[in-house]
């Protein structure tokens, strides 16, 4: 096991190389100069190109990606060209947000649908189980910002139950972070309670046809018991990896809820950068999310090992 | 004291409503505001963005400040001197002048600041050819030194905006103008907090209470600075409907900028007002590049500004009527610039002239790109409207949409349309960059120095400079209405018409400035 995690942290390092390249190469190649958008109006063709200079994107590509490389190996990030600021800086003003919606996302998505997929196989064919899986194709179909509007219009304009935007940190109070980042973990969950709800109904119900769940039952185990403790922890597998799925899909989703809720985190801030070209921004962002996605490969393959005893590396 | 589960429960779920009351109701001595757009950067030299302008408004302070009648008016000088030759201007600061940091005000850091604003601004470019020395007779008096008179000196250190000559301490205005200044040490009546600042989303300016005001009233950027709150914060939203909720919730006191179609929502929302601050309005623009076919044909150009109606740009980018007006000068309405010379030859606007000028032309159908920028929606709309009306006169127009970003390095490209070059590009100004030949960037016309599009015209030149040595108003106006004749003969770019942009603010948001820029001094919450 150890060996396997060894190996797996090991090839992270390739991984992370390749995105590196990747994402520098797409970024140089794309429309769009930095140095045009500092220059502003009056900019003649000689102020531009001392502003590139200044910026070193006047050197060669190659140049200027080893150069980066070299700090990177520093663990430099580098430096906004808008803002002069630290990436690293940029990124640690910004990660409480993020992860803060992801978490609260994740957790309130995993305690919703996984009982609403189980009950929905318990109850199959069923009123309950079709509105279910009613709820879960309206999760699906709806966009996040929509989802969104209405919440806001619902619950913060109407009822004035909520704010309409911002963020605050759970060190000003439990309560003010509890409710400015209910809306948001609102609209975004629910395209993951449906994805979970629906992964967790299918496999609950395959499980449910099983000799053990038939013994299970047999041997006059309460049905709570035999829905959650057997057919549940043997349709693990599948679930876990669709959360951990998932988890990747909830950054495509925060940078829209951050924009509409206002939450300072680093959705927008990837989003400002690119319509900004403000390059060491991108190229620090991407790699972090890189680096993310694969710890929550690894840990969803770890996480394998512990819901089946089979499973072993 | 013991917290058992259901206890817990019931906090978590009640604490979001107890807490409800704080969201809406903001200190009266905190001005929450949503900017026009985010501070990227701190350098109103570096950049001429205009949101690094209003941080240098909040900041920095200038020797002289346009009132609002857009006259220039001494507001760190207190008095002021031309020579009898005309060759020699000397300002005397006046007393209790300092910086944020405690130092005193001298003229030295005076013509520094001046010194850089120069080496970046088009007007700052224009009086520095003539400048024979820049530097303090005494800590307290500038003197600059010319080789000959000029009549736009105040209006030139007194310009309104980017890039306005902010003064900054010496250390600071000695960097390179080309590299940013690394903090924000001003004398104006804000301090600028950078430990509080998250670019993309707050910055945070307190009073300065060492700050001397002047005695006059506000006026424009003229007059008293004085900074009724204690705190400002720039809360940056990207989206729109956002930024309308979150006045309209009370969470936000003042909206810099109300997009058209959501201004009608909050004109009715209770507790919120709406209202036009900028008397002058901000003016469409559309580019051409003089240097590519077809658009280098001067005929070609000009048949494309009489097929243009305001009328159709104006209402496809703005909707609403009680934002945009018509207004054909090349100089903003209703400012002393204001002309009509050579409007005649291109109005009224007539598709069926515009085709017989195309044929004299001998356009043979050459494809013509116009870029379209999708994220700035005014832009976008004079862009459909181009296309739309190229077309039924007959032109071979290619769309092109792509993001601001890519426009501005799109249209930096000189090369012909099939090899990624580009025939004409929609963009808006505010008016108070196009009071004069010499802020309107459009109007260059030397190629070396010229905004993208490179016209290249002798004649146009020397107007310019004509305007630049005018003595007296009658002599400016004059000279720039003969300016505007041959901008429009040479068909530099189209006046795309007027609007106006409203601010959006609390009922109890009070002592706003009206004037094209956006100030903070004056305003107050009076509960």
């Amino acid at each position: 096991m150890l060996a396997f995690i060894f190996r797996r942290v090991l090839s992270t390092i390739p991984v992370m190389a390749i995105v590196a390249f990747a994402v520098f190469m797409l970024l140089r190649l794309s429309p769009g100069d930095p140095a045009s958008v500092i220059a502003g109006d009056y900019a003649t063709a000689e102020q531009i190109a001392r502003i590139r200079t200044q910026l070193g994107l006047d050197q060669p590509i190659y140049t200027q990606f080893f150069a980066w490389l070299g700090q990177l190996a520093h663990g430099d990030l580098g430096v906004s060209i808008f803002s002069n600021l630290p990436v690293s800086t940029l990124i640690a003003q910004r990660v409480e947000p993020t992860l803060m919606l992801a978490l609260t996302t994740i957790v309130f998505s995993i305690v919703v649908a996984v009982p609403m997929g189980v009950v929905a196989a318990w109850k199959a064919n069923t009123w309950i189980d079709r509105a279910v899986m009613v709820f879960a194709v309206v999760g699906f179909s709806v966009p996040v910002f929509v989802m969104a509007y209405f919440l806001i219009y619902g619950f913060a304009l109407g009822l004035n139950w909520f704010p309409v935007q911002g963020y605050r940190s759970p060190s000003q109070g439990i309560g003010l972070f509890a409710s400015h980042i209910a809306l948001p973990t609102l609209a975004l969950s629910a395209i993951f309670v449906a994805l979970i709800a629906r992964i967790t109904r299918a496999t609950v119900l395959e499980v449910l046809d099983e000799d053990y769940i038939r013994t299970a039952r047999a041997k006059g185990q309460i049905e709570r018991k035999v829905l959650f403790h057997h057919a549940l922890r043997n349709a693990a597998v599948p679930i876990v990896t669709v959360i951990g799925l998932g988890i990747a899909l909830l950054i495509g989703g925060v940078v829209v809820t951050e924009s509409v809720f206002n939450l300072p985190g680093l959705g927008r801030l990837v989003v400002d950068a690119i319509l900004k070209r403000d390059y060491p921004i991108i190229q620090g962002l991407i790699l972090l999310f890189s680096f993310v996605y694969i710890i929550l490969n690894l840990l969803i393959d770890i996480s394998y090992t512990l819901l089946d005893p089979r499973i072993r590396y | 004291m013991k917290l058992n589960r259901r206890a817990f429960v019931g906090g978590v779920v009640a604490a979001p409503f107890l807490a409800r009351s704080g969201f809406a109701q903001g200190s009266a001595s905190v001005l929450r505001v949503i900017p026009h757009a985010d501070l990227k950067n701190i350098d109103p030299i570096w950049t001429t963005a205009y949101i690094s302008r209003n941080h240098g408004y909040m900041v920095y302070d200038t020797l002289f400040a346009m009132d609002a009648s857009l006259k220039p008016q001494p507001q760190m000088v207190d008095k002021w001197e031309e020579s009898s030759d005309k060759k020699t201007w000397t300002f005397v600061l006046r007393d209790g002048l300092s910086f944020h940091d405690g130092k005193p005000v001298t003229a030295e850091d005076c013509a520094a600041s001046l010194i850089r604003w120069s080496k970046r601004d088009p007007m700052g470019q224009q009086l520095f050819s003539i400048v024979e020395s820049c530097k303090g007779r005494d800590a307290k008096t500038l003197e600059i030194k010319i080789s000959k008179p000029y009549g736009l000196m105040l209006d030139s250190i007194g310009k309104i905006s980017s890039n306005v000559p902010f003064i900054m301490p010496k250390a600071l205005a000695e960097t390179d103008a080309f590299k940013q200044v690394e903090s924000a040490v001003g004398s104006g009546p804000f301090i600028f907090k950078k430990e509080e600042w998250v670019p993309g989303s707050k910055v945070v300016y307190v009073k300065n209470k060492d700050y001397v005001p002047r005695k006059e009233p506000a006026s424009a950027a003229a007059g008293g600075k004085i900074a009724k709150v204690d705190r400002v914060e720039w809360l940056y939203i990207p989206d729109s409907t956002t930024c309308m909720n979150a006045l309209m919730s009370g969470e936000i006191d003042y909206y810099e900028q109300v997009p058209g179609d959501l201004a009608p929502v909050l004109a009715k929302a209770p507790g919120v007002k709406i209202e036009v601050l900028d008397p002058i309005g901000a003016q469409g623009m559309m580019r051409f590049n003089s240097m590519v076919a077809p658009t280098d044909n001067e005929m070609v150009r000009r048949a494309i500004v009489r097929a243009t109606n305001q009328q159709d740009m104006l209402a496809a980018a703005v909707g609403n009527p009680d934002y945009y007006k018509l207004c054909e000068s090349l100089f903003p309405c209703g400012t002393p610039m204001e002309s009509k010379a050579g409007l005649d030859l291109i109005r009224p606007p007539s598709k069926d002239e515009a085709r017989k000028m195309l044929k004299e032309a001998g356009y043979k159908g050459d494809k013509l790109v116009i870029l379209q920028p999708t994220d700035i929606p005014i832009s976008s709309a004079f862009a459909q409207v181009a296309a739309k009306t190229l077309r039924d006169i007959g032109m071979n127009v290619d769309l092109q949409a792509m993001d601001w970003s890519s426009v501005t390095s799109r249209r930096a490209k000189k090369d012909p349309v099939d090899k990624g070059g580009w025939n004409m590009f929609p963009t808006w100004w505010i008016g108070g960059d196009l009071l004069n030949p010499l802020t309107n960037a459009a109007m260059i016309a030397n190629p070396d120095k010229a905004w993208p599009g490179w016209p290249n015209d002798k004649k146009m030149e020397e107007l310019r400079q004509a305007f630049a040595n005018a003595a007296t108003l009658d002599e400016q106006k004059a000279a720039a209405a003969a300016v505007q004749q041959r901008s429009i003969e040479i068909a530099q770019y189209i006046n795309l018409g007027t609007y106006f942009v409203p601010v959006g603010y609390r009922d109890n948001v009070k002592g706003m400035i009206p004037s094209p820029v956006q100030f903070f001094w004056n305003m107050e919450k009076t509960s």
